[in-house]
């Protein structure tokens, strides 16, 4: 087999795992726009929020401890206790629906029935909000996370493909563990939205406000619900890119990845969220490998958004997006 | 369907009365008392009262911007008026928010039509009993115990409605795609899967054809007569009306000038003026 040809097929493996990540991202943004129609800037923030609150549980940091010091001339930094991840992941969850409540509570509630792009405008300003509240809480600097997962080059695929081939791919265990519990965040999700009462009632409220109310949904307890849930994917993105290049402020810029996924998932599909990752993840990689040679390196930085605007000329509604009817 | 059996037994001293039809009537469901409703200050509502009996077809009617939609609007909990109460069972009613009155088994519809546009009509008629699963979300995902058995009460229910009010051959249709007279008889039957104690129609013959008109008109009765559900609906087109209700409530400029039977109502002086211009003499 020729050289060329198993290099791309590596360059493809490597772009469906990072392909994933991107779409663990998009999934956050997927979940509150299908429910609420909003547009939620500050998903990124929140994934980067959840990854810093596990890792203070983790490292049993004090909340706050730089505030408190410089106010109280104290010198607290930590308890001094680990928390085993098993315990500290149920913590990060908790914290994740008390934010989520009390998003709803100060934000959501007083927001009702306005027009989406002042709902779009208030997560703005919720994702500088929190960006600062997480930098005061867990402190600015940057952190490794370790939950447990396994990373570096997975040596089963290795030897597999060496058998094979006669040459090893290079693929990040962390990414493959990754795919598998993306699979898992959708099956359960898939289900949950689809064969539950209160998936029924997420999506009617994503439908219609009105009806929804008038067959006894409380709108309130869907939003809290919608941005749990939301909370909860944006930790596991936060997990997976935390694990994998730090927890830190560049982890709220994730986001802007999603962009292109979802502009090609369509903003309203979960399938259309994991495909459109994909798609840009390997699409990126391939467009490098091919083109390096030609016009340079660094393609991954604009590659993917080249691809959203191609998409956005001729096919605005995404993969999987609900068709635009206009009706004359 | 249940729903309407415990709630007659309710009645109190009041027995009710026998219509024309010799359809049994009973006592008082729901009594507005002195309702007052404002927007800043506009009055919509002026001090009115009036009850609705188990059982019964009311209606309120009234011109354009007569305050009939905020009536029905105070009924089903989305707008809380100023001064007043309502009664329901005999009991004043706290202040309710819209989700929770739907849960006490008042259903309605809406003017402008509000169903789930991107789900089929069996999903929009399925949402109808959401309220009537009681199963936690580990059995509804695993579809174990409650949760299978509960599924299957809810679906032979919404088949009933379904065969009931004539919609066999849409049912799998996204509702976006449906005509408006199919809507609006969609919407109906998502009310009525909830099993309402009291059905609230917000002019539910509004845009229709002659022949739609008869055909919402057959099934208002047949589910009267079938379930025995009491309903309060909302026209402005008084034909319509006086051949479905057995007693009317008529406002205009937001105050009641008539209530009674459809015969009384329509030989009232305030009434014809309200609907014919001030009488030439």
């Amino acid at each position: 087999m020729p050289d060329t040809l198993l290099f791309a097929m590596e360059a493809t493996l490597n772009g469906l795992t990072a392909g994933v990540m991107y779409a663990l991202v998009a999934l956050g943004f997927v979940l509150i726009f299908k429910a609420s129609g909003i547009f939620n800037f500050a998903q990124g923030v929140l994934a980067l929020f959840a990854a810093l609150t596990l890792v203070g549980f983790q490292s049993g940091q004090i909340p706050f401890s730089h505030l408190i010091n410089a106010m109280f001339g104290t010198r607290l930094h930590h308890f001094g206790w680990n928390m085993p991840t098993l315990l500290a992941i149920p913590a990060t969850i908790a914290v994740m629906i008390l934010l989520a409540i009390l998003i709803e509570r100060y934000i959501l509630k007083h927001l009702v029935n306005q027009e989406p792009i002042i709902l779009f405008m208030a997560t703005i300003g919720l994702a500088y909000f929190l960006e600062g509240f997480g930098d005061i809480m867990w402190g600015a600097e940057v952190k490794a996370l370790d939950v447990g997962l396994p990373k570096g080059m997975s040596g089963a695929v290795d030897d597999m493909t060496f058998a094979w081939f006669g040459y090893g791919f290079y693929i990040d265990r962390l990414e493959l563990w990754a795919a598998g519990i993306a699979a898992i965040l959708v099956a359960s999700l898939t289900i949950f939205s689809q064969y539950t009462k209160q998936g029924r009632a997420l999506r009617a409220v994503a439908d219609d406000h009105q009806a929804a109310l008038s067959v006894g949904i409380s709108l309130r307890f869907i939003w809290v619900l919608t941005w749990s849930i939301a909370g909860i994917v944006a930790l596991v993105a936060g997990i997976m890119w935390g694990s994998k290049s730090g927890v830190q402020f560049s982890l709220s810029l994730i986001a802007l990845k999603a962009l292109p996924v979802l502009i090609l998932g369509g903003f309203t599909s979960i399938p259309g969220a994991i495909v459109g990752g994909l798609i840009i993840g390997v699409g990126e990689k391939l467009f490098d490998f091919f083109m390096q040679p030609v016009i340079g390196g660094a393609t991954e930085n604009w590659f993917a958004y080249m691809l959203a605007l191609v998409f956005l000329l001729f096919r605005p509604q995404g993969l999987f997006g609900e068709r635009i009817i206009e009706r004359v | 369907m249940s729903g309407q059996g415990g709630a007659m037994r309710d009645t109190g001293t009041d027995e009710g009365y026998t219509t024309a039809d010799g359809r049994k009537i009973g006592g008082v469901a729901m009594e507005m008392r002195n309702i007052t409703l404002r927007f800043g200050g506009v009055v919509a509502i002026k001090d009115i009262s009036f009850d609705i009996r188990w059982g019964e077809i009311r209606a309120i009617i009234g011109p354009n911007g007569a305050g009939k939609s905020s009536m029905l609007n105070v009924i089903s909990g989305f707008y809380h008026p100023q001064e007043g109460e309502v009664l329901y069972k005999g009991k004043r009613r706290p202040k309710m928010r819209p989700y929770q009155v739907a849960r006490m088994g008042i259903a309605r519809t809406f003017q402008n039509i509000a169903l789930f546009e991107g789900m089929s009509v069996l999903d929009n008629i399925m949402t109808g009993r959401l309220h009537h699963m009681k199963a936690n979300l580990l059995q509804q995902a695993l579809w174990w115990g409650r949760a299978s058995r509960e599924e299957a009460e809810n679906r032979t229910q919404v088949e009933k409605i379904i065969d009931f009010l004539e919609i066999q051959h849409i049912r799998k249709t996204p509702v976006a795609r449906l005509p408006y007279g199919l809507k609006k008889r969609v919407e109906l039957a998502r009310a009525l899967a909830a099993e309402p104690a009291i059905l609230l129609l917000d002019e539910p013959m509004a845009g229709m054809n002659v022949e739609e008109k008869e055909d919402m008109s057959r099934f208002i009765l047949d589910v009267n007569d079938e379930f025995g559900t009491t309903t309060v609906l909302i026209e402005h087109d008084m034909g319509v009306v006086m051949d479905l209700s057995d007693r009317v409530v008529v406002m205009d400029y937001g105050r009641k000038i008539g209530d009674g039977t459809p015969d009384e109502v329509r030989s009232n002086d305030e009434v014809i003026k309200a609907y014919l211009g001030v009488a030439h003499e």
